[in-house]
């Protein structure tokens, strides 16, 4: 009698919480995993069925095109220009941000006047919580053509020269205040006895920054960069989209996979070809993140994400 | 764990261990001279705003207008409808995103921390999947549009953003640090049901880490443009960020209105300050979160250090 009670106790306990989970999950499923499915779009010359265009309708009519979309992209010279852009930008921005994140959280951590430490801190995460729309506007009263403050030197959404270091910059911006106050939560979290004990045997500051602090920040060092690694082939939308005002003499330095899947969608209206390159850019994605974990396993398995 | 994110950059050290002088005085130099950089491009879209019209064609973008003047912030608010609309819009996806958001992800987290919950690897499993791979931009623009036929209403604004998988491991993670699984069993063992345990005893106590949540997700729906630019072609319906970004991009939408600013309006419309115009709007879209920002970086950095816990 009892194990029965304590088996439907159990039962009931089980379908509680599967009611809980089932919002979050029916919209993992309808949100994610059904248009993992549409993946089949890619190999498809997919047009709307004109009776009846639902999204099934037009899935099963459309005609199977094996690569040619694949093909198609790969074969134009974009293909290769926004691979390039894609993969220096990122790897640009995780190396910079991180070594200017860790520089300036150690920098803060050591500060003797706690409270402009509180003060630089507050300011630095402030590009964080603004939206790139926002920072475009920034960007632009700079560089705005005639209006701008730097104008006078050249037409700026037209000439691609300076926007390379122009992104850099824009990124380092808007994301380095953050990173540095994840490091400075790890920095905090270590016992200043430590410091104390380095300090009495002899070390000096640098001594003390390469021993105690460095290897203590070591595993959020290599989770930030597992998963900035594994998004290296995704690039930041509206960096590239707004901040350059979608300016077309820009491209080819400014051309990304986002921004390419982004108008073979919206402005070219070639499904087939957006989706192609959107699997393309996942696949690859997915490689990485895999590859980079891997790798951290096999070297130091504490770090490892999953 | 509080007490870390409280003493975030207040490290104690003994003055003896202290840097040298010339070695402090650089650092402010470098963190100041960046932190003093972060709001400095704010500071000079303000400046830009209650510049005059005459200032702008004069000496452009200027940290030092020849002339203030409020006549774009004028110009802004005689935008009326557009702008309050625009502004109804952001508040009303922002307040509905975030509270349906934040309650799906504290019941799906609830149930990833239940360690006696048997099907709570597989939930967790078809979560993080969806964060290492995914059917890409098309697809799910596709199944919003097509199959779900959102396009165009406010679901297209709030739906896309309502979940993020990420929330709901940082969740779990701080229902782990701040609630032992005894308290769950023994309320279990008072005849407390499911849903009773997690209403009464779960969310009071998890409070901290669902305001860090609820802050996160607020902030990403009110900074939201990329679903208005996908579905949204109803200028009633666009966000706040949506019509600052056409405003850039499309000076049209400027000249559209000035007929009606014209009409309704007794402003000099040849001293219609266009360039002035986008950015009071700019301000006007920046000031809620700049007024949030000093109550709020305090909890989304407190909930970084909880996440910063490696499960």
């Amino acid at each position: 009698m009892t194990t029965l009670k304590k088996f439907k106790n159990r039962h009931n306990t089980t379908l509680a919480i599967t009611i809980l989970m089932l919002p979050g999950a029916i919209w993992l499923l309808l949100l994610r995993y059904v248009p993992m499915a549409g993946i089949v779009i890619a190999f498809q010359d997919y047009r709307p069925h004109p009776p009846n265009p639902t999204l099934i309708n037009n899935i099963l009519n459309s005609r199977w095109v094996g690569l040619d979309n694949f093909t198609f992209i790969f074969a134009s010279a974009d293909a290769w220009r926004m691979i390039r852009n894609t993969l220096a930008y990122n790897a640009v921005f995780i190396v910079l941000t991180m070594l200017i994140a860790v520089a300036f959280a150690i920098m803060l951590s050591e500060l003797t006047k706690k409270i402009m430490a509180k003060f630089y801190q507050t300011l630095m995460f402030f590009p964080f919580v603004i939206s790139w729309v926002v920072v475009s506007y920034f960007v632009f009263a700079f560089l705005a053509p005639t209006y701008g403050l730097l104008s006078h030197i050249t037409n700026w959404y037209m000439d691609p020269t300076w926007w390379p270091l122009i992104l850099v910059i824009a990124n380092l911006w808007k994301n380095v205040g953050y990173s540095c106050i994840m490091y400075l939560v790890a920095i905090t979290s270590i016992d200043t006895s430590q410091y104390e004990a380095a300090s009495i045997d002899g070390a000096t500051k640098w001594q003390q920054v390469w021993n105690v602090t460095i290897p203590h920040i070591k595993p959020m060092i290599v989770i930030l960069l597992i998963l900035s690694a594994g998004r290296i082939f995704n690039a930041d939308f509206g960096l590239f989209y707004n901040v350059t005002l979608d300016s077309g003499p820009l491209y080819p330095v400014t051309d990304v996979v986002d921004t390419y899947v982004f108008r073979a969608l919206q402005r070219l209206n070639n499904i087939g070809m957006s989706t192609a390159a959107g699997l393309f850019q996942n696949v690859v994605g997915f490689i990485c993140i895999m590859a980079v974990n891997g790798i951290v396993k096999k070297i130091e398995p504490d770090h490892a994400l999953f | 764990m509080t007490a870390v994110s409280k003493n975030i950059a207040s490290t104690k050290k003994g003055r003896v261990n202290s840097i040298s002088f010339g070695a402090e005085l650089v650092m402010h130099i470098i963190l100041g001279g960046f932190a003093l950089a972060c709001v400095i491009p704010f500071i000079f879209i303000i400046i830009i705003s209650f510049s005059s019209a005459d200032s702008l064609a004069e000496v452009g973008y200027s940290f030092m207008p020849i002339e203030w003047s409020l006549i774009a912030y004028r110009a802004a608010f005689d935008l009326g409808a557009d702008l309050w609309r625009s502004y109804f819009n952001s508040f009303f996806v922002t307040t509905v995103g975030t509270i349906l958001s934040v309650i799906i992800c504290v019941m799906y987290a609830y149930g990833l921390y239940r360690r006696d919950y048997p099907l709570g690897t597989f939930f967790a499993f078809i979560a993080f999947f969806t964060m290492i791979f995914g059917g890409g931009l098309a697809p799910t623009v596709m199944v919003i549009r097509n199959l779900l036929h959102m396009a165009d209403t406010y679901w297209a604004l709030i739906i896309p953003m309502l979940v993020n998988p990420f929330n709901f491991f940082l969740m779990r993670t701080f229902l782990r640090v701040s609630i032992p699984e005894s308290l769950i069993e023994s309320a279990r063992l008072d005849g407390s049901g499911e849903f009773r345990t997690l209403v009464s005893i779960v969310v009071p106590l998890a409070k901290p880490g669902i305001a860090t949540i609820a802050l996160l997700t607020a902030l990403s729906y009110w900074n939201d443009w990329f679903n208005a630019l996908l579905f949204i072609r109803d200028s009633s319906l666009y966000p706040l960020q949506y019509l600052l970004m056409q405003m850039q991009t499309n000076v049209d939408f400027i000249r559209r209105n000035a007929a009606i600013l014209g009409a309704s309006a007794n402003i000099d419309f040849s001293a219609l300050p266009s360039e002035g115009l986008r950015m009071a709007l700019c301000v006007l879209v920046v000031l809620p979160i700049a007024f949030a920002y000093p109550f709020f970086q305090r909890f989304i950095v407190a909930g970084l250090a909880v996440g910063a816990v490696k499960e």
